[in-house]
This record gives structure tokens, sequence and C-alpha cells, in this order.
């Protein structure tokens, strides 16, 4: 240890300490500019100067990179620190540009802080300012090098935090710019508009657009909560103006470290003050087609009349009610409570049966538990390879690809298994670049090599699982000779990341939804775990199988009970005994039959089976494989009713529509990924007639003859609490104290599980499922010779009701594509940007051709947020046998040129 | 897009360094003597083979005076601007080269390709001022008229006068 004095107090440090780091320490408060934290230090700005006396020798030194020394004395605040300071400030000036008076930094920036702080009024040094060229290319954002003081934050955020490397340094001496290569703009350059950069400026010189709209000072609060969009579960502040929300800030979140990606930072708010949000309650005119204003009353007595109707005529298992996975954990907990106690039926279900229900039945099948089994920032800061299979982070978790991204730079491996050339494949020490639908053959081959080369973890095997015995039989046959004929990969590949993988310390699974998407999904999923059990990589540090959830609330809604299967916290509904606890808790006899999922919902409406439907905010006619299908089971049922923020294409087809409320109006929790429930908080008031969400069900409940008093959002969490022993210690209290709870948190004392399956599997023994390759449901043929895979893109969330309400996110993005391989597109005698037909069994399309080689030559990828050609009219609702999810990710299609 | 042999000529260069961030340098001093110039194109090739971002390539391409992106005449004339020289006349020395053949501190190579002028802060050879440089060979003490004949001189053997 090295003991030293600042500003005559003693402190101690380890040796490597910077004096930055140490008056951080002490509280002795030093002013920066350049200096970001966690980095190396840039030293560029000489704002942080201090003297330090060393064996008797005085110097002026950055107290950001000069390490502290024995016996130094520092002294933080002295005349010539002062001078020196004063000077530096002085020649920032000379090269700034001064008009704060209109500078949208106005109030925010550090150079005028530090200036108000010395005296600097104006600068002494008389030069004119070279005129330097505004970038205002970027949708979201302003680069003025007239303002930038060169200080490199924005560089380092880009390329050492960010780890995209878009903007650097160019140039030298007077003509330093921070700018993209090759004065391209910085629209055409490759940054990913996350905004970071922006957030990093201490002065105006990166501005965000919007800030031309407000003043910090005008900002009457700034709300904390939770990203509406994937499942990272982002952490961010509201910025209010005037009742009206007009910017988002980043906060430092257990699992956003401070970032944002685009869609958080810019497209999460535009679409809450949208001028096409409904209102008040709709009521469709039988005669006309036309949906006419009702009251709330008229509304309510409607639904709870015709249900209850629907209910007394077929019976409770005619009405069916999904929850939605983009809701707060409270609402979902209640839209399931309302069909179970009021429909009497567990006909429930919400979205993640088209996403990720292949890994909630999959790992509860082998693991006990079907979440991610490790936190986002163990999986990225502490493993030696990661194994990423058919996720691409960067596109549709951007704050975890950031992350994985840092991992690399740090020198962590990484092994892509995906069928595209996604950005993480160029950065992949190996690329398995797979045929759609081969997951299982891949996993299969890997455990074969892993085998052969006796790298099993055969302690653990024999210790923690049980059926490696009849695994080891299947995975004999697949030779990585015959896995490569399956997979279509290098069998030479296959060796070398099975070897790579089994041989890495720490080494997580990271997946998605190229997993489960498939109608193998489940044993896709089971594969997984079967790779990290055979391996010893489950219960510890830097490891694990980790789904990453597709969105914001996933993990919660499927927590919640939102299922056919399950009751909150994955208490079975073929159990009698926790039918009979629901009973008692909820006072009301129900129904012990598993309900019909989703999936199953719609054929079972076009069969007459269902007839009455309640769907809250999600919309199955853009998202849902096979829309004609899909339209077809709405048009038969006898009653329909939607509760939601817009008039989507699901919304037309209702029979009443409540308006619904945002996640900024509203409060509550969601769930994340790596099962941790962060708070939504209240940011601004209902607009119209609109109500609380919960408050209408709660209406709903009672006008159906069930006696469900008024709960506030923190009052259902603490019933949640009472039912489900998972999430029996949560409480907003508790979260709006400052505490971050992971589940499984059985009690109020209980500090979270971060790490799950720590010693014993939540099931007792690991199962290792014997998995064999199944083709997909639909190959291609003759007829239609192409595979097609479906995804979503970075500057979009599935159906775009939010992020299509940002202007600028469908300026970037806002069109139908589809990626073609160039052999494809030459036989077809398609260019790059022509417009094509692309059609399969099920229905017909136009989009633009994408042709380059990102797929491989015989298969296609479409993203399906655009409505003028979704490829879900296209996709095959072939269906997983014990999840029922539909196999988004192989169809056959064909295109032509149009 | 540029012919295939830049690219294998590239990936020849990059083997003699290496695949890493630091060969960097090397490669683009590589390239240049190659092709007199810097193709942008390359750059991009090379920051991608070597694993930097194209960014950080364009950043430390244009730290460097030394290197352009501007494909350079068959003869580049460096005329030393730095004190000495500049005391001893060398502003006379580069004007009369812009005007006899045609440039200006805007346009530094002839359009036949042969000649590039361009000044430099300092060649380190200060006793010999004015000095200036033709690719590798330094020719001391310059006037105008001594850096007329050179290029006449130049031209001759070319066979382009």
């Amino acid at each position: 240890m090295i003991h030293l004095t600042i500003d005559g107090i003693p402190v101690e440090v380890e040796k490597g300490t910077t004096i930055l780091q140490a008056a951080e320490q002490i509280g002795v408060k030093i002013p920066t500019l350049c200096y970001l934290k966690g980095l190396l230090p840039d030293g560029s700005c000489r704002i942080c100067v201090v003297e330090i006396t060393s064996r008797g020798r005085t110097k002026i030194d950055t107290a950001c990179t000069a390490q502290c020394g024995e016996g130094d004395e520092v002294r933080t605040m002295t005349d010539s620190v002062i001078e020196s300071r004063r000077n530096t400030l002085d020649l920032l000036l000379s090269e700034h540009r001064v008009h704060c008076f209109s500078c949208e930094a106005n109030g925010d920036c550090k150079l005028q802080e530090l200036c108000f702080e010395y005296g600097v009024e104006k600068t002494s040094y008389h030069s004119e300012l070279a005129p330097k060229p505004i970038d205002d290319t970027n949708k979201f954002f302003t680069y003025d090098p007239s303002l930038c003081i060169l200080c490199h934050r924005c560089v380092n955020t880009c390329n050492e935090i960010v780890c995209r490397g878009a903007i650097d340094t160019m140039n030298r001496g007077f003509t330093s710019v921070i700018g993209t290569p090759f004065n391209e703009t910085w629209a055409e350059s490759n940054c990913e508009s996350c905004g970071n950069c922006v957030q990093a400026c201490p002065t105006g010189a990166l501005s965000m657009k919007r800030r031309k709209k407000y003043r910090s000072y005008q900002i009457e609060k700034k709300v904390l909560t939770t990203c509406p969009h994937c499942a990272t579960g982002c952490q961010y502040y509201l910025l209010v103006k005037d009742g009206k929300i007009v910017d988002t800030q980043a906060a430092v979140g257990p699992s956003n470290k401070g970032l944002l990606c685009v869609k958080g930072r810019s497209g999460s708010f535009d679409f809450v003050h949208s001028g096409d949000r409904l209102r008040y309650p709709l009521i469709k005119n039988r005669e006309t087609g036309e949906f006419e204003r009702a009251t709330w009353d008229e509304a309510l007595d409607l639904v709870a009349s015709k249900f209850m109707e629907i209910k007394k005529k077929y019976g409770p298992d005619s009405l069916a009610g999904f929850a939605c996975s983009r809701s707060p954990n409270e609402d979902i907990y209640m839209v399931q409570k309302m069909v179970r106690t009021c429909f009497g039926t567990n006909n429930t279900d919400n979205c993640a049966r088209v996403c990720h229900s292949a890994s909630v039945a999959g790992l509860a099948m082998t693991l006990g538990s079907g979440a991610m089994t490790n936190p986002i920032a163990d999986i990225t800061q502490k493993p030696d390879l990661i194994m990423l299979v058919g996720s691409n982070p960067e596109e549709a978790h951007p704050v975890v690809g950031m992350q994985i991204r840092q991992a690399i730079k740090r020198g962590c491996k990484l092994i892509v298994v995906d069928p595209r050339e996604i950005g993480l494949a160029k950065k992949a020490d190996v690329h398995l670049k797979l045929k759609p639908g081969t997951n299982v053959a891949f996993a299969n081959g890997i455990m074969h090599v892993i085998i052969e080369e006796g790298l099993q973890d055969q302690k653990f095997i024999e210790e923690r699982t049980e059926g490696y015995e009849e695994l080891r039989e299947i995975v004999k046959e697949y030779t990585p000779e015959r896995v490569g004929e399956i997979c279509n990969i290098n069998p030479e590949d296959l060796r070398k990341a099975a070897i790579m993988y089994a041989k890495a310390d720490k080494a997580p699974i990271i997946y998605c939804l190229g997993v489960t998407e498939h109608s193998t999904g489940t044993e896709g999923v089971m594969s997984m775990s079967n790779m990290a059990m055979l391996v010893g990589k489950l219960g510890r540090e830097g490891c694990g199988v980790n789904p990453l959830r597709g969105q914001n609330n996933v993990q919660g809604a499927c927590d919640m009970g939102a299922s056919p299967n399950d009751f909150p916290g994955y208490q079975k509904v073929k159990d009698p005994a926790v039918v009979e606890k629901f009973e008692k808790a909820w006072g009301v006899k129900l129904n012990p039959n598993p309900g019909l999922h989703a999936t199953e919902v719609f054929p079972a409406a076009i069969e007459k089976k269902v007839r009455g439907l309640y769907i809250y905010g999600e919309d199955p006619i853009v998202t849902d494989p096979d829309t004609s299908h899909i339209i077809k089971a709405l048009t038969s049922l006898d009653f329909l009713v939607m509760s939601e923020l817009f008039m989507t294409e699901t919304a037309r087809y209702a029979d009443v529509i409540l308006p619904g409320v945002s996640y900024a109006e509203k409060e509550g929790t969601f769930t994340n990924t790596e099962r941790r429930v962060q708070r939504v908080r209240k940011a601004v008031t209902i607009p119209g007639e609109a109500r609380l969400d919960t408050d209408v069900i709660i209406d709903l409940m009672n006008r159906m003859g069930y006696p469900q008093p008024y709960l506030t959002s923190a009052q259902i969490m603490d019933e949640i609490a009472s039912v489900t022993p998972s999430y029996g210690g949560i409480s907003h209290a508790r979260l709006d104290a400052g505490e971050s709870l992971q589940w499984p948190c059985p009690n109020k004392e209980h500090p979270g599980t971060p790490i799950m399956h720590v010693g014993k599997f939540v099931r007792g023994k690991g199962w290792l499922y014997p998995a064999r390759y199944v083709p997909s449901a639909e190959l291609p043929d003759e007829e239609y010779p192409l595979i097609m895979m479906t995804g979503r893109i970075l500057y979009h969330y599935t159906t775009r009701a939010m992020t299509g309400r940002t202007p600028e996110l469908m300026e970037i993005e806002g069109k139908s594509f589809i990626e073609m391989n160039i052999e494809d597109a030459k036989a077809l005698g398609i260019a790059n940007g022509d417009r094509v037909k692309v059609s399969s069994r099920r229905g017909r399309i136009e989009s633009t051709a994408r042709v380059g080689t990102k797929v491989n030559k015989g298969e296609t990828w479409m993203p399906f947020h655009f409505p003028d050609g979704n490829c879900n009219w296209l996709t095959n609702a072939a269906l997983d046998k014990y999840a029922r999810i539909p196999e988004y990710k192989v169809c056959a299609i064909k295109v032509e040129k149009a | 897009m540029l012919e295939q042999s830049y690219y294998l000529k590239a990936d020849e260069i990059i083997e003699r360094y290496g695949k890493q961030a630091k060969s960097l340098i090397p490669i683009m001093q590589d390239i240049q003597e190659e092709y007199r110039y810097l193709p942008g194109e390359l750059l991009t090739y090379v920051a991608e083979k070597i694993g930097i971002t194209k960014a950080k390539a364009y950043s430390v391409a244009t730290f460097y005076e030394n290197f352009s992106f501007e494909p350079k005449g068959k003869y580049v004339i460096k005329v030393c601007d730095g004190t000495a020289c500049h005391v001893r006349k060398s502003v006379p020395v580069k004007e009369a080269l812009f005007r006899e053949l045609g440039l200006s501190a805007a346009k530094h190579t002839t359009d036949d390709m042969l000649f590039t002028v361009e000044t430099v802060s300092c060649l380190g050879a200060c006793g010999l001022a004015p000095t200036m440089m033709v690719n590798e060979e330094v020719h001391p003490a310059m006037t105008p008229e001594k850096a007329i004949s050179l290029i006449q001189e130049l031209r001759k053997k070319e066979g382009t006068q």
C-alpha cells in the first residue's frame, strides 16, 4: 500500500492508483473534462492538474495520469494550479465558438461551468476561428467542430465502451476534428446512432437535435425507469417538460452500465405523445363496421356481459385472454387472474409463445428453471470465451452487444453459430455459418468431439446429471463429417469450436431466437443445456446457458403465469395442490385443466371452439406466422376485445377497443432477461379518457362477478409476492429503496439470486436430454427453392407500434427488404435494390432485394417490422411439440423479379 | 473499386508485418511506396484484415503528413520551408516550381502524373539551405533557376520534351 496526503488529508491506496482515483476515494473533487471512468486516462484536457511534491521536488501534473507515490504531498487548489487551469481554459476558449446564449448545451456545459468557476470570461488570445463544417447528417444529433475541445470522450466512448469505432480524431494540430473516415458524413458511416458519444460530450459539440426544444432548467422532473424495448432492461431517466417527455438520459443500471442503444435513447417516448393514441373506448357498430366512441360504462358493460354470455352458452374454455409481454408484471398478473377467476379457463398466454417459450419449456425440463442462468455483467465481464448461438445481440439486444464487443476487445474468444454473417461474426474466432434448422445436429456434433477428445467433465456428469449414457450413444452417430454435411459447415471448424469451448475455463452459451423459433425449438434449447452440462459449465461464474429474452418483460410475463400450463412462478396447473392453493388465495373455484397455447387459440377459433378473445396489447396479425390464417381466426370469433395504445392491424378486427396506458404513464415492474425485477415509473399523466389498465381490468372483474378490490401497482406486487415463491421477497418498497433483485428471491431478507443452479439444479439432477436431429417442417423444393429466415433489426422493435412513431427511425430504416445471396440473385436476374415478389404456399408479398453474402446460397432473411411487405404472410405455423412455438426461422419460398 | 492486383499486393504486404494493429504504419508505408500514394479502398481493406476500425486507420493516416490519399507524381519534390531554408529564400524556389509546372498550394501534382511539389517543415539539412528533395535525392543550395533546370532535365529524361 502507498501512503500520501491530498490537501493535507492522509490516504492509503494500492500501487498503481492515480491521484484522481485517490482523491475520489476521500471525496476531494478535482475537475476533469476528458476523463472517462473505467478507461485508461486520455490525459489530453490538462484541467485536472494538481501540484505534487515528491521527494522534495514540486511539479504540476495531471491527476488522471499521475500515479500515487509513497510520501507524495498533493495539493489540488494552489495558486499555480488555479493559474494553470485558467490558462488551459483560456486556450480552450480561443478555439471555441462562444455562443452560450443560443447553445443547446447552455447550463449543461462543463467548459462553461469551469470558466465560470475559474473566472475566465473570454479568451485572451486573438485568433480567428478557422471555419469548420458542421455535420448535421445524423438523424438524431449534430457535430459542430467549432464547439469541440478535442477531449476525445466521444471517441473513447465509441471505441472503448460502445466498441463500434465509427469515429476517431482526424488530422492533427489546428486542423484536428472528430470525424468519420474518408470525410464520409456521419450518416454514411457505420455509426449506429446510439448517442452514447453525445451523452459523453462535455460541451455542445455533439448535441441531440431535440435539445433545441428545451433548456435543462425547464425540465420539471427526471423519472428513473426501465426501457420498454428489449429485455436488457436498460435504466434511464425520462425528462419531462410541460407535462411531456422531451428526452431520455442514460442511468447506470446493473445491466446497461450507463449505456443506451438508439431505440432506448431516441425511440422510447415519441409514441407516448403520438397524436394517434387511442383516447377513449370504442365499440364497433355491427351494421356499419365503423368504430364509435363509447363511455367506459358502455364499453365495460358490453365486454363483461358478452364474455359472460359466451361462457354461459359455450362453457369457460370458449374464452381466452392474452397478456402482453411489453407491459408490467402487475398488469400481466391481473390479466391472467381475470382469465382464471372470471373467464374460468386457463386459456391465457403471452407473446413468449412465439419467441422464447421453447426456452421456458426446454430449460425447465433439463435444469428445472426456464430462465437465463447468469447475469449479463457476469457473462460479458468474466468469460474467456463466449459461444453465441442464433443470436444477433448487436441488433436485437444492442447494449448486450456492446458489452460482448467489450469482452472481445478484452481478449475473450468468440464462437458465432449463425446462418448469417452478423456483425459479430466478423470478430469471431470461429463462425459456424450453419444451415437454418440444424441446431440439434450442430450441438450433437460439438458433444461428439468433446467426448471423442475426452474433454467432458466426468465428475460434474456423475454428480449432477442424469441421462449421460443415452446421450453418449446418440451423439456417437454425429461425427463432424456427418454434421458438416447436415449443417453445411466445415467439420474442422466444428472440431475447433468444440475443443475451444470445452477447454475454456469460463464460457457461457448465449442464445436467442435462432435456437427457439423452430419446430424442434425446445430440443434445440435442451441441446444448449446438454453442451453446457457435458463440460460442467453451469452453476458458476462466467458460464451458464443464457437465453437473451426478447421483449422488455417477456421474462416477467412468463413468471406471472400468463401461460396455459402455469400459475404465477411456474406452479403447474396440472398439480391439484397448486390449483387448491390458488383457489384459496383467490377465493373461487378454478379450472383444473391446462388451457390452450396462444398459437392453438387461433385454429380453435376457426373451429369455433374459442369464441371470445381478450387481447391485452398484442398485434398477432403482424407478429404471428401465416397472417391469412390469423385473420381468418379473428374474423371467426364471436367477440374480440383489445386493450391497445393504437389502432393496430389486429385492433381493426376488434368489437371493443379499450384505450391503454403506456409504460411512461404508470407504475410497475419489468423483469429483464437476467431475472432482474426493475421499476417502471410514471412520468406523465394519462391522455384523454384513458384509465389505468389495472383499474380497467379490476372493473371488468367486478362486472363479471368477481369481487376484486382496487389495488395500486405496489399492492398488486405484494399479492404476487404472496402467491409466487420466487417473487416472495420482492416489493416496490425494496426496489425503490435502491435494491436490485434477481429472482428467486423467496423472502424479504433474501438478496436475490444472480447465478442459478449453484451446487444443485433447481430440478435436482440436470437432465441430458437425448435429442436427435429432425429436419425443419417445410424444406425447399422445386417450386419454393429458397429457405427464408425472419428476424428483426436494430432500428425497430417488433410491430413498430412504438419505434415506428419516431420519424427519424423510419427514415433510417422504414421499408421491407429481403437479404439474398449474390449467386441466387444472379441466377434470378435480380440486382441489389431491385423490387422482388416473394411467395410461399401461404402468401405473397413484395419487397426489395439486398444482395450480398450475408446469407448463404439457397437462404434468405427478412425482418417482420414493415407492413409494406411483412414476411409473416409467408411464414409457416408449424409448431414445436413441447412449447407450441412456430417455425419462424425456416420456411420455403420463391423469389422473382417484380 | 481497385483492380484485384492491388488487393493481392496488400495481402503480400500485410503478410510481411502480420495481422496486428501495430503493423498499420509499416503496411501503409509499403503500400504508399508501391503506388506512390495510399489508395483509400486499400486502407479500408487493410484495417479490416488487421482488425482495427476504418476510422482508426484513417485517423492514423491523416495524422502523418507523409501519407497521401491523392496519387502522387513519379517525382515527388519536397521543398524545405524550415526556418533556415525559409530565411535563405526557399519560397521563391517553390514559386518557381509552381510556375514551371502549373501547380499551386491547392494543386500539388501535374496532370501527366510526373511531378508533385510539396513543402516540408525541415529536412534536417539546414547547412545546405535552401534544400529540396526529389524522391530520395537531396539537392542543396537551391535557387529558382537551378530548380527549373532540374525540372527540364527530368522532363528530358522522361522524353516528354
